[in-house]
């Protein structure tokens, strides 16, 4: 594999009550790559990338061992703010949350909890990030309007030009493009390429033809356990594993 | 073969939509019977005096005079405790949503105990207020009123900002924090915008409650035919001058009994209209999930 390892997770487990969730997990997340996590409903993907940010801190009696080195730190057992930590990492989820304020206090509250306060800076930074997902010929007449008004797609737009403004080097993507149209899933889809230029990025999928299209890595997942992993075309010409081939073929749906 | 289940359901859909007029026609009529008797019993007896003046001649036989002591002690002793109130249980209901949201059993319990805690009669609270009282040697005075009313008040602030925070989805706690923000920010920038609605509906009931009980202010706030001027004067309420009025063996009194229920009943119609012209105002901002 060419390039660095952006995020390196080794003998992850994670369990909920006595329910095993996630089992020896190891995987390698290069640097500047989109990294697709595959696997049939239920297998843990949601899970694993929640895992990446600690928001399985908010679950009820769930255990974790193993570690996630993320610039040379752990995260699970870091000793630096676990918010300082989230921030390197964009989230965007299957469904857009946005917060409920206008459009331009979306893209601004990041900036403003960390501390920057110049009107100036401010609108340049949210014009800027609204621009790169394309949003900004839509919104600029409205940046004081409710981000309620938007439409769901224009709304996932936003949440991800909210995620960027905080200036993260990750991008967690748990099926952005589920509850969006064709048109919108595209545009999301066309916005990852461009972005991993300059971000590491890793998504959540279950739509096959959306993985063969993004993927540079691939990492195949089945009841908790990685079954394969490795670079995209290898992944989806040469499958090794019988589980994987059968997923590939469509045997789980 | 398919007409019996359609002529059902059509009957079952007739038959409910006419059990949901009837209710909602008589909840409607009921409201508006009370009103229309407070107001054609007090109307009469309600003048300009009525709501200038404290009383003449002492709140059980006084015919002159007004019930201004009461007005005045209501409004302190409410506006005071709903206040202290919500100091107190905005954040608790916050924590409880934000930052407890991982210990699902201790909030059941929190849940549980809050619930009991607003199912106890007001009564119950005026004697553990009296208790306090003769603990701290307090004399009745509107600041046990206070102080025993926010007691009163605090389960049902609470609890129902709880109900309202509770809606708030996970996702959106969830992509707060992959921002970046600490849970304080999430709870007073987030949460508290997202509910603001809801928040101002527990704070008109828990005000509701706090204006309206007689039995929690009978021992500890007093009577008086004066208007309090500090916190150690006892303070005369609304709904212990109407108790009191309609007790009276004089008929003009009892006829005032209606005119005190009218005021309050205005005072709280007043709080609660501009209250929702106020929260409309933060509405707009919220997301329909
Ligand atoms: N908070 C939770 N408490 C208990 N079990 C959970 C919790 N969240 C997830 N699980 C369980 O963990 C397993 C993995 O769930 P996860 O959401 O990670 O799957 P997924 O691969 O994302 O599925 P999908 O493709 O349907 O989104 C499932 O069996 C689920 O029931
Ligand atoms: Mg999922």
């Amino acid at each position: 594999m060419s390039g660095n390892t952006k995020i390196l997770i080794s003998d992850l487990y994670l369990s909920i009550g006595k329910h095993e969730i996630l089992k020896n997990i190891n995987v390698e997340i290069p640097e500047n790559k989109i990294t697709v996590l595959l696997g049939p409903s239920g297998c843990g993907k949601t899970t694993l990338l929640k895992t990446l940010n600690r928001l399985t801190d908010l679950y009820d009696d769930v255990k974790i061992n193993g570690s996630i080195i993320l610039d040379k730190d752990d995260i699970l057992h870091t000793k630096s703010d676990i918010t300082w930590i989230r921030q390197k990492m964009g989230l965007l989820s299957q469904r857009p949350y946005p917060l409920p304020m206008s459009i331009y206090g979306n893209v601004s509250y990041g900036l403003k909890i960390k501390g920057i306060k110049k009107k100036k800076i401010l609108d340049e930074k949210v014009e800027h990030y609204l621009k790169e997902v394309n949003l900004w010929e839509e919104v600029r007449e409205r940046l004081h309007h409710p981000a309620s008004d938007l439409s769901i797609g224009q709304q996932q737009r936003l949440c991800l030009a909210r995620g960027l403004a905080v200036d993260p080097e990750i991008i967690l993507a748990d099926e952005p493009t589920s509850a969006l149209d064709p048109l919108s899933s595209q545009s999301i889809e066309e916005m990852f390429m461009i972005l991993k230029k300059d971000y590491t990025l890793v998504v959540v999928t279950h739509i096959l033809r959306q993985a063969k299209r993004i993927a540079d890595h691939v990492v195949f997942m089945y009841l908790g356990e990685v079954v394969e992993q490795g670079p995209a075309d290898e992944f989806f010409t040469s499958p090794k594993m019988e589980r994987t081939k059968a997923y590939l073929k469509g045997a789980f749906n | 073969m398919k007409g019996i289940p359609e002529m059902y359901k059509k009957a079952e859909e007739i038959f409910f939509r006419i059990l949901m007029i009837i209710s909602t026609v008589s909840i409607a009529a009921v409201l508006l019977m009370i009103i229309f008797s407070i107001l054609y019993n007090g109307l009469p007896s309600l003048s300009w005096e009525m709501i200038s003046q404290t009383p003449k001649g002492g709140f059980y036989f006084g015919k002159e005079g007004g019930i201004l002591n009461a007005i005045i002690g209501s409004v302190y002793l409410s506006v005071c405790s709903t206040i202290l109130a919500l100091l107190i249980g905005l954040p608790v209901a916050m924590y409880m949503n934000v930052f407890m949201i991982r210990h699902k059993k201790s909030l059941n319990s929190i849940r549980f105990f809050l619930d009991i805690l607003w199912g106890i009669p007001s009564i119950v609270y005026g004697a553990f207020g009296f208790v306090i009282m003769i603990y701290f040697g307090l004399k009745t005075s509107l600041l046990a009123g206070i102080i025993t009313v926010t007691l009163f008040i605090i389960p049902i602030m609470v609890r129902s900002m709880d109900e309202v925070l509770k809606t708030v989805p996970s996702g959106l706690l969830e992509s707060a924090l992959s921002l970046g923000s600490t849970k304080t920010e999430i709870s007073f920038k987030v949460f508290l915008r997202q509910c603001i609605p809801g928040i101002v509906t527990a704070i008109l009931l828990s005000f509701g409650r706090a204006i309206g009980d007689a039995a929690s202010v009978l021992f500890t706030t007093g009577y008086t035919d004066s208007i309090p001027e500090s916190l150690s004067d006892p303070a005369a309420t609304l709904p212990l001058a109407i108790f009191f009025q309609l007790g009276s063996p004089v008929e003009e009194v009892r006829q005032r009994a209606f005119a005190s229920a009218a005021v309050l009943t205005f005072i709280i119609l007043l709080i609660s209209i501009s209250a929702r012209l106020l929260s409309s105002k933060f509405n707009r901002n919220k997301i329909k999930f």
